[in-house]
This record gives structure tokens, C-alpha cells and sequence, in this order.
């Protein structure tokens, strides 16, 4: 039979099927963190049942976590309390907790992939839309609400109608100083925030065949940001390389067993989507957000488009542009800039920090930026401090915080004030994101080195 | 969590016609702490409904008086972004029932069945014809039936219907959810598990 990676894994998984009605779909891997998990709890208490499978759940404490002085008490209550009723919860029914201060704690979706928790074909799911990263090792794994952590916890499956397949091709070479961010902001910028609704992307051709485990995590991570439920990738060697021997990975005969199953994970030839789109890889420039939602992005050379150009109603686009104080017809490049965040589930793996780290060596911050480096776990902080990174960043007068989600949506204290423009490395722009009043750019780390060594939106292939 | 049935609704509405509104904008992070489900409402549209200072903006709709009811009527791509159910709470909490739009993201839309929202989406000229009809007179009724599965504006009698997957709309109609749906099945979930190489 000739089928798609999707419907492989997919139809593996579902338990039972409902006529008019939904999937009963099968769960390997259910992720919490401090902020979605709380009342899924609370539901299981007032259902009076227990956890199904605390092996298959694993919690780690990211979204409220401050990033300095993690070794004291949290100072705000309320986060204080979502983190320790975490731990409650995983200390009662046997849940591993990577909490604050464990070395294993981190970003969730940094954290699963690093740990081999994250395996080819199998599901995931996790109370945040971000899920979408893991099928970079060719999952199948989307964000849920918390009735369905609640779900997961008591059953270990939710209820799914099959979303629609969707295949998004780009071949070719990318140009110098182009990553897999831009990769990922210029085809939210084709498709728009609406374009992949329902759908279920995967990712093809040479340009993610040739892609690093770390860049096709970052485009699966964007793929919510398009309105698809999930995009994935076939694995491959890269793939197989990156997990063999991390600590949950099968081994030995297993890993043998698991290897001869993920080699059938891939599309089959003349397996038919519902929509496919190609794009070719010199049409991609290094990317930078001028909005507030992701779809508003342009190569960085170009004027922020007129409102006939973009989808969403020209009132919808006018209010947009007022709140980031921009114009239509404006360029983006020297626009002066406050803050820079490299960090989240996005980018702040190791292959972001050695980024970022080739466009300050040598140079200085600028010094009306504040610039907050969050690594994504305390293994990616380890690696940098290996590398020699932490003393390229410290040289050109960065500093580097403790792990968490920090600035992406600033729950903790890392908030960037009303007004100042922020480019962030990190998945949203919307209005108040990164605090109230905030206006954020999402761009590439090489894009936010540029900034905070020029103090303005530059062009990082003027200073490669 | 088990809600209210939903069979039929007769109501005014609050317009927002602003496409892609995200679900940062419905219930801003920073009120993401509780770990309790109660007092979302407060916080719904948080930035767009009140200034710094905690005073209401007079000129958001949530805050004109004219405007009542149990239906929020929104512009296209509605719910957009985190998969945050304390987005479809909020709406709940603030006493809504039922979102209209001509397009809703995934999984705000699911979020709001599984809370006792029903998303109701219509084409993109009724929605225009609602947001009318609305402005004409602030006090204008829709009528929401879940069973025929149909949308009606009282004053013009002009109605749409819309879809819903089946098993959706008898939870919807009987106030059940997927839990209990789901505990009768366990045993077969069990053999289900026991079969996964990992």
C-alpha cells in the first residue's frame, strides 16, 4: 500500500476507530510542564482516578522559571506555587520531574529530544503548541489543551479526527548566512498564520535532507505558527546519529529491532497529498518579522509590504503596523532596536548559541541593547561553556543566563517593557508577547547578533 | 471536566471583527498562573480591555453596554496560536457559549469543544452579514442550533448551516466528555499498549 510518513505512524496508533467521529489515538510520550498540567491533575482527583502510565508521562518545570539566581526560592507566589504543585503532582503518582536546579531540567522540547525521549514514529503530545518540534525525528506530535492532559494522564489517548497531509517541498541550496529559522518564517510568510489549519505538514527535499537535527527542530517548531497541527520529517542517518546512545534511546538488540522499523518511516513514491507547495531554496534570504503574528515577516532587505499585499484586511493589518509603530512601504533594515532575546524552544539549542557566537566574535554589544542569552537546558548551557562559546559571548560583553522559557512569553521576570523593540529568536510577535506594550521581531540568531552588536536591524551577511 | 448541554441559544452578541486574533491576546501569559479553573473571565482580552492602570477601555467592545449576550461574533482565524486552554475557559468564564467565525484554528476550536463552546463557523459573507446586522442594532438575536445543526440571524431570517463532527455534537448535546468516553474503554487501550515496541 502506498502511503505518506503521516498516515504510517498515524494509523499505528489508533486504538479504535469512531464512525463520524474521531480517532481514539495512542499516546507513547505525554510531556507536562508547571503551567497546563495543574488543573488536569485537580480533573483526576474529582474523577477519582490515578495516572495510567507514569513511565510513558515526564515532567519538567520551563514556562515560569526564572533564568538568574535558579538556586534561590522563586520570588513571585503564583509561579512558585504552579512549580511546586508540579512536583507534587509527579512525586504522587510517580512521574520523573526534572525540576529547577536538576540537571536535566530545561525547555521541554529541548529537553525530551536531548534525553532520546523523542523517538521516530512514535506519538507525543504535550499541553503546549510547540509539541510540533519533536516531529523533526519523524513523530507525530502536536500541542493539546489540558481536558486532554487530563486525557493522556487517565487513558493515555485522546480523541482525534485525522488531520489533512500537507507536503511542503524545498530543494536547492540555501544561501550564506540563511538558516533553517528563515527557512521556516519565509514559508509562514508564504502560507500565512491561517495557511496549514487543519493540516499536517511534512517536510521534503534536499534542503531539510541536508539539515542538522537542531535546525529541523526549529522548522517543526514553527509549523504551529502556520495553523498546522504538526509538521514532521522523515529520519535519517542524521536522525539516527543524533539518538543512538542518549539515555532512553532502545539499546542493543532493541536499537537494532527500533532501527529496522524507522527505515520504513518514510512517504512513499506517488503517495498523494491533500496540498503540496514547493519552494526553491535561492528564493530564501535571512528573514525578520515587521508585525504581529509570524506570517508578517519579509526577507531582510525588503519594505514592509503594502496592506493590498497581505492577507488580513487592511484594518487588521493598520492596527498591526500602529502597534509595532511601523509604516507601510518602510525598510527594516536600520531600524534601531532595545532589546535581543536568544533563547526557547526554538532556538536555544547549541547550534543557535555557535550562531550567534560567529557574529560577535571580535566585536562588542552594543550598548544600548539588553540581551538576554537563555540557554534552552542546562545540557545546552554545559556544551556552551565546552565549546569555548560562553568566552566568545563574555569577550564581546554578554552575559548568558540559566535555562527556561524566559522571554518567549514572559511568565517570569524576563519581560521586555512597553514600547522597546525586542528581535527575538523565539515563535511569536504577537501584541504583548514578550510583556505588555512589547514589540517583538522574530529572526534567526545570526539576525539577532547582528543587532545586538549593531544596536539595529542589519543584514548578518554584511558582517560574516 | 463535564460542562452544561448545549441544545439551542438565542442571544444578542459582542462583535469583534479584527482577523487572526491569538490566543495571547484572549488570555495574556501573564494570568496563565493559577492552578485552578475559575476567574478566567476577568482576564479575557486582558490588554484590549483595560489600560495599565486597571481602568476599562470604553472603547473595546467587551466594555459598551450596548453589547450583551452569550455569542462573541470574530474575524477570521480565530484563536490563533498557543494551545493555552485557559484561552477557551476565559471565554467560557466570561459567560459565552458560542464563538462565531468564518474560521477558527485547530486547536482553540477542539479547546472550546472540550470546555462547552461551540465554535460555529460560517461563510465569509455571513459572518460580514452578522457583523451588519449587529451594527444596525447592537440588540440583534442569532439563533444557535446545535441539533439542525444551523445559523440564523432573527432579524433578516437569513441562516446558514455549519458543520460539526457527530460524535462532537452528541457530547455537545448531552454535556459528556471524552474521559468518560474513554475510561469504558480501557481494556482495550491496555492491549493497545502492550503491543508498542516502546
Amino acid at each position: 500500500m502506498i502511503n505518506t510518513l503521516f498516515d504510517k505512524v498515524w494509523d499505528a496508533h489508533v486504538v479504535r476507530k469512531i464512525e463520524d467521529g474521531p480517532d481514539v489515538f495512542f499516546i507513547d510520550r505525554h510531556f507536562i510542564h508547571e503551567v497546563t498540567s495543574p488543573v488536569a491533575f485537580l480533573g483526576l482527583e474529582n474523577r477519582g482516578v490515578g495516572v495510567m502510565y507514569p513511565k510513558r508521562t515526564f515532567a519538567t518545570a520551563d514556562h515560569n522559571t526564572p533564568t538568574i539566581d535558579q538556586h534561590l526560592p522563586v520570588k513571585d507566589p503564583l509561579s512558585a506555587n504552579q512549580l511546586e504543585t508540579l512536583e507534587r503532582n509527579a512525586g504522587k503518582y510517580g512521574i520523573s520531574h526534572w525540576g529547577l536546579g536538576d540537571k536535566n531540567n530545561g525547555i521541554v522540547h529541548v529537553v525530551g529530544p536531548e534525553h532520546g525521549i523523542t523517538l521516530p514514529g512514535s506519538t507525543i503530545v504535550c499541553g503546549d503548541s510547540h509539541t510540533s518540534t519533536h516531529g523533526a525525528f519523524g513523530a507525530i506530535a502536536f500541542g493539546i489543551g489540558t481536558s486532554e492532559v487530563e486525557m493522556v494522564l487517565s487513558t493515555q489517548c485522546i480523541m482525534q479526527p485525522k488531520p489533512k497531509k500537507m507536503r511542503i517541498n524545498i530543494n536547492g541550496k540555501l544561501g550564506k548566512g540563511v538558516g533553517p529559522k528563515d527557512v521556516a518564517l519565509f514559508i509562514i510568510s508564504k502560507l500565512t498564520t491561517s495557511g496549514a489549519t487543519g493540516y499536517f505538514v511534512e517536510y521534503s527535499g534536499e534542503v531539510f535532507e541536508q539539515m542538522s537535527m537542531e535546525g529541523r527542530m526549529t522548522v517543526c517548531n514553527l509549523s504551529i505558527e502556520m495553523g498546522a497541527r504538526g509538521g514532521m520529517i522523515a529520519p535519517d542517518d542524521t536522525t539516527y546519529d543524533y539518538l543512538k546512545g542518549r539515555e532512553f534511546t532502545p539499546k542493543g538488540e532493541d536499537w537494532e529491532k527500533a532501527m529496522a522499523y524507522w527505515k520504513t518511516l518514510k512517504t512513499d513514491e506517488g503517495a498523494v497529498f491533500d496540498k503540496e507547495f514547493s519552494f526553491d531554496a535561492s528564493e530564501i534570504e535571512p528573514m525578520i518579522t515587521y508585525g504581529t503574528n509570524p506570517g508578517m515577516g519579509i526577507g531582510i532587505s525588503k519594505d514592509i509590504p503594502d496592506a493590498e499585499k497581505v492577507e488580513g484586511g487592511k484594518s487588521t493589518y493598520d492596527k498591526s503596523l500602529q502597534y509595532m509603530g511601523f509604516q507601510e512601504g518602510e525598510a527594516m533594515k536600520k531600524k534601531k532596536i532595545d532589546y535581543v532575546f536568544l533563547g526557547s524552544c526554538t532556538n536555544g539549542r547549541i547550534e543557535d548559541f555557535r550562531a550567534f557566537a560567529s557574529i560577535v566574535k571580535g566585536r562588542k554589544k552594543a550598548d544600548h541593547v539588553t540581551a538576554w542569552l537563555v540557554p534552552g537546558s542546562h545540557i545546552v548551557e554545559d556544551q556552551i561553556k565546552k565549546e569555548g562559546i560562553l568566552d566568545i559571548l563574555t569577550d564581546a560583553g554578554f552575559e548568558l543566563r540559566q535555562p527556561g522559557c524566559s522571554a518567549c512569553l514572559a511568565m517570569n521576570d524576563d519581560k521586555v517593557p512597553a514600547g522597546k523593540y525586542a528581535v527575538s529568536t523565539s515563535n511569536r510577535n504577537f501584541e504583548g508577547r514578550q510583556g505588555p506594550g512589547s514589540r517583538t521581531l522574530l529572526a534567526s540568531p545570526l539576525v539577532a547578533a547582528a543587532a545586538a552588536v549593531t544596536g539595529e536591524v542589519t543584514d548578518p551577511r554584511e558582517l560574516l | 471536566m463535564a460542562y452544561d448541554k448545549f441544545t439551542i441559544l438565542k442571544s444578542s452578541a459582542y462583535p469583534l471583527p479584527i482577523e487572526n486574533v491569538d490566543t495571547d491576546q484572549i488570555i495574556p501569559a501573564r494570568f496563565l498562573k493559577a492552578t485552578e479553573r475559575k476567574g478566567f473571565g476577568d482576564n479575557l482580552f486582558r490588554d484590549w480591555r483595560y489600560n495599565s492602570d486597571g481602568t476599562p477601555k470604553n472603547d473595546f467592545v467587551l466594555n459598551k453596554e450596548i453589547y450583551g449576550g452569550k455569542i462573541l461574533v470574530g474575524g477570521r482565524n480565530f484563536g490563533s496560536g498557543s494551545s493555552r486552554e485557559h484561552a477557551a475557559w476565559a471565554v467560557y468564564d466570561f459567560g459565552f457559549r458560542c464563538v462565531i467565525s468564518s474560521f477558527f484554528a485547530d486547536i482553540f476550536k477542539n479547546n472550546c469543544l472540550n470546555v462547552g463552546v461551540l465554535p460555529v463557523q460560517v461563510s465569509e459573507e455571513f459572518l460580514a452579514e452578522i457583523f451588519d446586522e449587529i451594527e444596525k442594532d447592537p440588540k440583534t438575536e442569532i439563533l444557535v442550533d446545535l441539533q439542525k445543526q444551523e445559523v440564523s440571524l432573527l432579524s433578516t431570517g437569513s441562516k446558514e448551516s455549519f458543520a460539526i463532527n457527530g460524535y462532537k455534537k452528541e457530547n455537545m448535546l448531552n454535556g459528556f466528555d471524552d474521559i468518560d468516553y474513554l475510561q469504558n474503554i480501557k481494556e482495550e487501550i491496555i492491549e493497545f499498549a502492550n503491543k508498542r515496541p516502546f
